[in-house]
């Protein structure tokens, strides 16, 4: 079980969190064109990569806030965790 | 009763207190502080049951979590249990035990005539023998391998034991009470770190228990009961014996067993048996030791046969001779003190050493009490068979591939040492890549992976001395990272006896025409043949050959046979062991019962239950409940003798002519505030939000990004900026954090908050066409006319004195209203409106005659929005705005989505007007077409039309919208139904919707 670091609330178990996705995915922006190619992207296709990955977690039994995750997908080791308004480099 | 190998003078049991059990119908007796195991072998009892394939004999080989063979079916307070270790359990009071694997009895068992057979039963047995036929699979070789393949019998009556979990956090967890783990332990206490110390057995120490030592002028014994009555006293540290920790786990997660009852005769009723631990913590001591290795030779199964380790433990520990001729066959010198304890309780052993004349200390020692020993020398077989009763034994020749002589000498016992093999189990599942230690010719722990140190023999360091130091150090290392402090400690003073090098020789040869077997891996009788014939039929993986021969596998894990499989294997393929690798170590280390996994969450505590303000009242009035999630509902108010359809019939026909209330308070209430709402609302629901008046309500459809309906429900303007909106029963979460996650992710520059307050309001619909008189009297202030309070409107006021908010909106399809007050005054608003209503001939209605009501009416529900339709699909594309952007409207264009005869929502009615259609049913054109009968669409919601008196039904179809009119059959396998349907519109009652505009 991973110990999740909620940049509100602290060290917790994963057991208080929802895994949201891949966070580096973006939607295309509301009432702008956008073409077929581009959205069928945004909706359906992901990287699954082996290794470094930033990805979104909720903390659905605590803060309810969404947040980024720096984790090891391989290794399940995390290294960084950041508000949604951070970055991570 | 006589304990005929109980010893006089020696042990750590309690004599005082006698204990008498069952095994196999016969009573014995044994002392307090036995193990089942102990307690059978002071009896003389070896044969404890039967091989796994071949049924042979086994008797005990170790005295711990070593123990391959003595898995028994336990039964105690009447709770029967397979698979016990019977080198674990502790004797209780009325304990009864029976052998498993074995039929009629362990003495005579009929599955033995597979010895005979083995040539029938070699590695891959069970991939070449049941392959085929293929109709021979499920009527004779699944029940076949079921009756012979199984351990113990899992009892089917419900477990009335209580488990526990707990959850802890700790500086550092110390895993084995041994010299290293009780070293450490006590240094980092020391240095104020919140300690746990977990030990499996019921006695700290390890072998400080058992091996001839001292420290600081102290026996082992003595010195480890000093620290531990130390440590007993500090706050700080946590001991734990009968504690077994099993797993490691991502981030420094560990669990643990805690046997809790099982050892005591008389434990309260909230007495757990056993307690599930999950610690989380900051470093980890792995200090699990190590186990003995066997020698692998001809009939090494043979009750009898044990490791010398555990010989010395039963005597040491227990008190008991596990024989009273025994032979020591070792490749090192640590069985020599085996040897030593027999001598002690004048018993004379024969020690039979593989190493050529060979000079030690310790054999200097053996020499000099007079010890016969035979060096080059070991067993090739053992005799007897339910018992060992002599040895052929030989003198190796100089390669040790043949033999110069042999002959055959008596004994009653075989104790058998191969050097050994460090625990390392949880070291390599928190991801330490192992590596080999050619020194000790075993595997040990490499870098560290995770917060993980391993020390002592785990980590192949086998003196006390080295243990000793490396214990103090690491505990005050790995704690004052963390406390800071740094306690000096003195490290005590040891005297040992030095041992030299082993024998790198495991495996007897066999003379020429001889041919029995040799196992390797016990539990699953898995012998040297066996990985033969796995490498001569291409097998070179050591992963494809554990699983072709199942060596390693099972409860086991291989903690006996892993490295003398891998020896094996590098012999005949000329590697050397680290080329050949090892199998993976899973987690549970050794055995844990279902019952600790689950531990409280059993029966009522499950899950949690959600039970609405007025659930008292529908109780009280026979309400029959419904599980929606995690909340009750009533399903029907049942009354004398109806049954579900005639209850639910009743209350939906009393709403369609009179009036009716329901409770509502389930559905999911989200509160949306902030100047950017309308402006959110209008980007999350498919139709338009941005010109709502205030005061007035709207039904909305919301997709997920793919075009999938994910949820329907009403959303209200209160204010100007603020919004009540209403989600199903069973969306109401994922709704919430759908919400949350486009307002904090994607358009965090909308001004808008959301909040549950689902649980904050208690809800009740009044539905019928007296709906409105009935309201009239609930609020008699208030203007409730058509004009005032109009369809899709809005009013707050006050119901007795409590606020109430008032919307007029409907599921039902007739004049409705749903009236929320606070959760608090829920029950008050149901009394209310159960005592004004009486005149109108209100009836509560549950969650049937809703269903029934809004079936009819063609609204859709859970079974239509099953996330595999699109708004076009359930008729909701009039709710679809062309104008503006919002979630998944994009994928609405797919070519998919846009095709003429793609499904739709249609209404079905059976031919006969009688027949109700199950729900699920597959609607085909030809009821007895060949298999696979091709699927036209499928039957969502089903019910009794109360209006039109026959079944009615919901279905998806293929081209819906062309094949009203048309005649299918509805099929359903599960229900080995088929009923001819009649197609026709989705909306069977008041098509133009008349009713809740009235
Ligand atoms: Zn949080």
């Amino acid at each position: 079980m991973l110990h999740i670091n909620c940049p509100f609330c602290g060290l917790r178990a994963q057991k208080e969190f929802a895994y949201g996705g891949d966070a580096t995915v973006k939607r295309p922006e509301i009432n702008k064109e956008v073409s077929k190619e581009e959205w069928d992207n945004f909706v359906y296709m992901r990287k699954s990569p082996r290794g470094k990955h930033i990805e979104l977690w909720h903390h659905i039994s605590g803060c309810r806030q969404w947040f980024k995750v720096q984790r090891d997908t391989a290794t399940h080791e995390i290294f960084k965790t950041a508000k949604m308004s951070e970055e991570i480099v | 009763m006589r304990q005929s190998h109980r010893l006089n003078n020696i042990g750590l049991i309690n004599r005082d207190k006698v204990i008498t059990f069952n095994f196999n119908g016969k009573l014995y007796q044994g002392y307090e502080g036995d193990t089942l195991a102990s307690a059978l072998l002071a009896n003389g009892v070896h044969l404890v049951g039967r091989s796994f394939k071949y049924h042979r004999p086994r008797g005990f080989i170790g005295a711990g979590v070593d123990e391959p063979n003595a898995k028994l079916q336990v039964t105690i307070n009447g709770h029967s249990e397979p698979n016990i270790n019977a080198t674990e359990i502790e004797l209780v009071d009325g304990l009864s035990a029976t052998s498993q694997n074995c039929w009629p009895s362990v003495e005579f068992d009929i599955g033995a005539i597979n010895n005979f057979l083995k040539r029938f039963f070699p590695a891959g047995f069970y991939y070449k023998t049941f392959m085929w036929p293929k109709s021979f699979w499920y009527k004779v070789y699944e029940p076949f391998i079921r009756k012979a393949a199984g351990l113990g019998v899992a009892s089917l009556e419900r477990d009335k034991e209580r488990y526990e979990h707990k959850f802890e956090y700790c500086d550092l967890l110390v895993t084995g009470s041994g010299p290293s783990g009780l070293a450490s332990a006590y240094a980092a206490a020391k240095n104020g770190a919140k300690v746990i110390l977990a030990e499996d057995k019921p006695r700290y120490g390890g072998t400080l228990l058992t091996d001839d030592v001292s420290i600081d002028n102290m026996s082992g014994k003595d010195w480890s009961e000093k620290i531990i009555s130390e440590l007993k006293t500090m706050p700080n540290v946590t001991l734990k014996n009968r504690s077994q920790v099993f797993g490691y786990y991502d981030h420094n997660m560990m669990v643990m067993f805690e046997r809790v009852g099982d050892h005591l005769s008389n434990k309260s009723k909230y007495t757990p048996r056993q307690r599930l631990w999950y610690i989380r913590a900051k470093e980890t001591i792995l200090s699990t030791g190590s186990i003995e290795r066997p020698i692998v030779f001809g009939n090494n199964d043979t009750p009898g046969v044990v490791l010398s380790s555990a010989a010395k433990e039963y005597m040491k520990v227990y008190g008991v001779l596990v024989g009273r001729k025994p032979i020591i066959f070792t490749n090192n010198d640590s069985a020599y003190e085996t040897a030593f304890e027999f001598k002690k309780n004048n018993v004379e052993p024969i020690i039979l050493d593989t190493r050529e004349e060979h000079d030690s200390e310790i054999v200097q020692e053996a020499k000099n009490k007079g010890i016969q020993i035979k060096f080059s020398y070991g067993v090739i077989v053992a005799n007897g068979y339910k018992k060992v009763k002599s040895a052929k034994i030989g003198k190796l020749t100089k390669d040790k591939k043949s033999f110069e002589s042999t002959e055959t000498i008596n004994c009653d016992c075989i104790c058998v040492s191969g050097f050994w093999t460090p625990t390392v189990h949880l070291a390599s599942q928190s991801g330490n890549k192992l590596k080999f230690d050619e020194k000790i010719d075993a595997f040990i722990p490499d870098k560290s992976k995770q917060n993980e140190k391993t020390i002592g023999a785990a980590n192949g360091s086998f003196t006390l001395q080295e243990t000793i130091k490396s214990g103090f150090k690491t505990g005050s290392e790995l704690s004052s990272k963390i406390t800071d402090k740094n306690n000096e400690n003195k490290i005590p003073t040891v005297t040992e006896t030095k041992y030299s090098v082993h024998d790198k020789f495991w495996c007897m040869p066999l003379p020429k025409n001889e041919n029995p077997k040799r196992f390797v891996d016990f539990q699953n009788d898995v012998a040297v043949s066996d990985i033969e014939i796995a490498l001569r039929e291409g097998y070179r993986s050591i992963e494809h050959v554990k699983r072709y021969t199942t060596l390693g596998m099972a409860t086991d894990q291989g903690r006996t046979s892993n490295l003398n499989g891998l020896q094996m294997v590098s012999n005949i393929e000329n590697k050397i062991v680290p080329e050949v690798g090892h199998t993976t170590f899973r987690p549970p280390f050794t055995p844990i019962t279902i019952g600790t996994i689950v531990g409280r969450e059993v029966g009522m505590e499950f899950m949690p239950t959600r039970k609405t303000p007025m659930h008292e009242w529908h109780e009280k009035n026979n309400a029959v409940f419904v599980d929606a999630g995690a909340w009750k509902r009533p399903r029907y108010y049942k009354q004398g003798n109806e049954t579900l359809l005639e209850a639910s019939k009743r209350e939906a026909k009393n709403v369609r002519e009179n009036v009716g209330i329901c409770d509502v308070t389930t559905l999911g209430k989200i509160d949306i505030k902030g100047p950017d709402a309308a402006e959110f609302l209008n980007r999350v629901y498919t139709n338009a939000w941005l010109k709502l008046p205030v005061g007035k309500a709207r039904y909305g459809v919301m997709l997920r990004e793919d075009g999938m309906i994910m949820d329907d429900g009403t959303t209200t303007r209160i204010s100007e900026n603020h919004y009540h909106m209403t989600t199903t029963t069973a969306q109401a979460a994922n709704v919430l954090s759908h919400l949350e996650y486009y307002l904090q992710i994607v358009w965090p520059e909308l001004n808008v908050n959301v909040v549950s307050t689902t649980e904050q309001w208690a809800g009740a619909a009044i539905a019928g066409p007296k709906s409105r008189d009935m309201l009239s009297k609930l609020f008699p202030d208030l203007d409730v006319s058509n004009e005032a309070l109009p369809f899709m409107g809005y009013i707050e006021s006050n119901l007795f004195g409590v606020p109430a908010r008032i919307f007029r909106i409907s599921f039902s399809g007739e004049l409705a209203y749903e009236v929320n007050v606070e959760s608090n005054y829920g029950l008050f608003m149901w009394e209310k409106m159960m005592e004004i209503g009486k005149e109108f001939n209100n009836q509560p209605y549950g969650t049937e005659a809703l269903s029934t009501l809004r079936i009819e009416m063609g609204h859709v529900a859970g079974p239509e929005l099953d996330g595999r339709t699109i708004p076009q699909d359930v008729s909701l594309d009039g709710l679809v705005s062309k104008k503006k952007d919002f979630i998944g409207k994009n994928s609405l264009g797919k070519e998919a989505f846009t095709l003429e005869n793609r499904q739709k929502i249609v209404g079905l009615v059976p031919t006969d007007r009688k027949s109700s259609i199950p729900e699920g049913s597959h609607l085909v054109e030809n009821e007895k077409a060949k298999l696979p009968n091709l699927k036209l669409g499928h039957v969502s919601s089903s019910c009794w039309s109360v209006e039109n008196n026959n079944p009615f039904s919901l279905a998806i179809v293929n081209d819906g919208k062309n094949m009203i009119g048309k005649k299918l059959f509805a099929v359903s396998p599960l229900k080995n139904t088929s009923i001819e349907v009649e197609i026709i519109s989705s909306h069977y009652v008041d098509p133009e919707g008349k009713r809740v505009r009235s």
